[in-house]
């Protein structure tokens, strides 16, 4: 067996294998195609086992606290205690609920967060499906998970949940707004939406050649994916739990699965964007085999940074949160999207040069507008610690 | 005429939209009928990827299901009198309405049968999204409208802005 390709033959020996049952081809791609499917969901909702005892253990060391530790061992089990309590509980739908779209909610939440899976390269040729329009995908899928919010907090009837749905549009459209432009900054880069050819072109991962993009597309990310400090959709502090404060049992542990496998998708975004996907050092090209083990750990990684985020930064003030992204993530996308726009037009003689000349141009720039991003912060906070307390309220709630 | 699987993917995505337009105008309620309007419009989005236009019919949902519906359930929301279940879905208007639609109706139909629509052999091109990128900053094809309405959206963002901001 041709060892450059392990995943793919492995495919296409499973392929043969069936078709000497005397299955038909079409049969055959039927049932290839759907235990693809079945792989990539199951994967996907793995990720709430996974990403639970870690996000827990991780959290808790933080906060210097030893966190669950009574399901053995070390309390790596309690997702699946958790689960089975969820399933033992008890439904309740409010009497004056919305019913239909009560339970409709839970259902439509779980499916476009599974769905991006199906445009997440797991390695050369290892992805559900290659589209050409991959980005622009996720970013259409991401409309679905609005609605979806928007439909739990109407249908039902609380007051919580109908702010949280509020909030959730508000939020949800602001920070999709520099999230696209900072995808469109890799797009124009790689000159592909389809997120394998964005892998293939990272000869250096895009958070090196264009730092403002891979840092504004992390907390954009971060506030789509609803993570704490930035979860300001079901802040328990001000609104119960928002959107799902009427869910029990099941019914919000589909909402509690939404989260992780959305959580997981991000991270392996992120990782395919601006941190390289399958690549690293030259290893895919030795043994293709580790590229999902690749990927998976790039995503670890990732999630590591938003629990540390989390367990680092005090949540937001929701006025704070929009006007963030409005008033400062808006327009340095803005000024990122010309700065990349300019340089992919450097003329390089050399063709094999190009993407190092223009990416090392892309960095210097990158890193002048940081710089003059931090001095400018800078000013405004010393103007705002000078002024006057009075004042220094007024300004702070414009 | 042999029946292929994607006349029936066809049928399915067209009675899909078709029974999420009917909806919209049916129901009682505002809300569901925003969401009627989201099914209707999803199931346009399928006709495009049916089609082989997966550009158009992500733009379908990003700017279709992702803006316009949901600034429509959000303005339903703001608005409290609309919410309410006793909140008559029909006006006085229905005689007006009846002709305008008929009207519409007509000149629709008279379009869709009198026109030859020209159709081609070939299949979709591998670089069709570039193609189309091209084509609308090309000089000598699309850059004025698309530059027309790209200003255009500019002054209805910077007239909300104005209208919106405080005195």
């Amino acid at each position: 067996m041709d060892i450059l390709n392990f995943w793919v033959e492995l495919g296409r020996v499973v392929g043969e294998w069936m078709a000497s049952w005397g299955l038909p081809p079409w049969a055959v791609n039927l049932i290839a195609d759907f235990i693809g499917v079945l792989i990539l969901v199951v994967f996907g909702v793995m990720a709430v086992i996974i990403f639970t005892p870690m996000e827990r253990k991780v959290i808790a060391r933080m906060q210097d606290r030893p966190g669950p530790n009574r399901v053995w061992p070390y309390g790596l089990l309690q997702a699946l205690a958790d689960a089975i309590k969820m399933l033992t509980k008890e439904d309740i739908i409010p009497s004056k609920a919305d019913r239909a779209l009560h339970m409709l909610a839970p259902i439509l939440v779980v499916i476009p967060a599974l769905l991006i899976y199906a445009v997440l390269p797991w390695g050369p040729r290892l992805i559900g499906q290659d589209l050409n329009v991959g980005v622009l995908y996720v970013v259409a899928i991401g409309a679905i998970h609005i609605l979806a919010v928007v439909i739990a907090g109407w249908g039902s009837d609380n007051k919580y949940a109908l702010l949280s749905a509020f909030r959730t549009v508000n939020q949800l459209l602001a920070y999709e707004v520099p999230m696209v432009l900072s995808i469109l900054a890799v797009v124009l880069l790689a000159r592909t939406m389809s997120t394998q050819g964005i892998v293939e072109a990272q000869s250096v991962p895009y958070l090196i050649v264009t730092p403002i993009a891979g840092l504004i597309y992390l907390v954009c990310a971060m506030a789509e994916a609803n993570r704490s400090p930035v979860d300001l959709l079901e802040a328990d502090s001000e609104m119960v739990a928002g959107y799902m404060v009427e869910y029990s049992g099941m019914k919000f542990a589909m909402f509690f699965i939404a989260e992780y496998v959305n959580m997981f998708a991000v991270a392996i975004l992120v990782s395919t964007l601006f941190l390289g996907g399958w690549k690293f050092f030259g290893l895919e090209d030795v043994a293709p085999v580790l590229a999902p083990l690749i990927v998976f750990g790039k995503s670890v990684l990732v999630i590591f940074c938003m629990l540390w985020f989390r367990a680092t930064f005090p949540r937001l003030r929701f006025d704070h949160l929009v006007g963030f992204s409005w008033k400062f993530l808006v327009p340095l996308s803005l000024i990122n999207l010309l700065l990349v726009a300019l340089v992919v037009k450097i003329p390089v003689a050399d063709s094999r040069l190009a993407p190092w000349v223009q990416g090392g141009a892309m960095l210097l720039a990158s890193l002048v507008v940081m710089a003059a991003t931090a001095l400018l912060l800078n000013r405004a906070a010393r103007r705002l610690k000078d002024a006057p307390a009075l004042k220094r309220i007024v300004a702070v709630e414009r | 005429m042999t029946l292929s699987v994607s006349h029936v993917i066809f049928v399915v995505l067209s009675a899909t939209a078709l029974v999420g337009a009917l909806g919209v105008v049916l129901s009682r309620n505002l809300f569901r009928a925003a969401l009627f309007l989201v099914l209707s419009f999803v199931g346009v989005a399928g006709l495009y990827i049916l089609l082989e236009v997966e550009i158009l019919a992500m733009i379908q949902l990003l700017i279709y299901v992702g803006a316009i519906a949901i600034l429509i359930i959000f303005v339903i929301m703001v608005s409290r009198q609309l919410m309410s279940p006793q909140y008559r879905a029909w006006n006085q208007q229905r005689p007006g309405g009846a002709v305008v639609a008929v009207v519409l109706f007509a000149v629709l139909a008279f379009v869709l049968l009198s026109v030859t629509w020209p159709t081609a052999e070939a299949a979709v091109p591998q670089d069709a999204i570039a193609r189309l990128g091209r084509a609308l900053v090309a000089p000598d094809q699309f850059v004025l409208p698309f530059e027309v309405a790209s200003v255009l959206l500019l002054v209805a963002l910077v007239g909300a802005v104005v209208i919106a901001r405080e005195k």
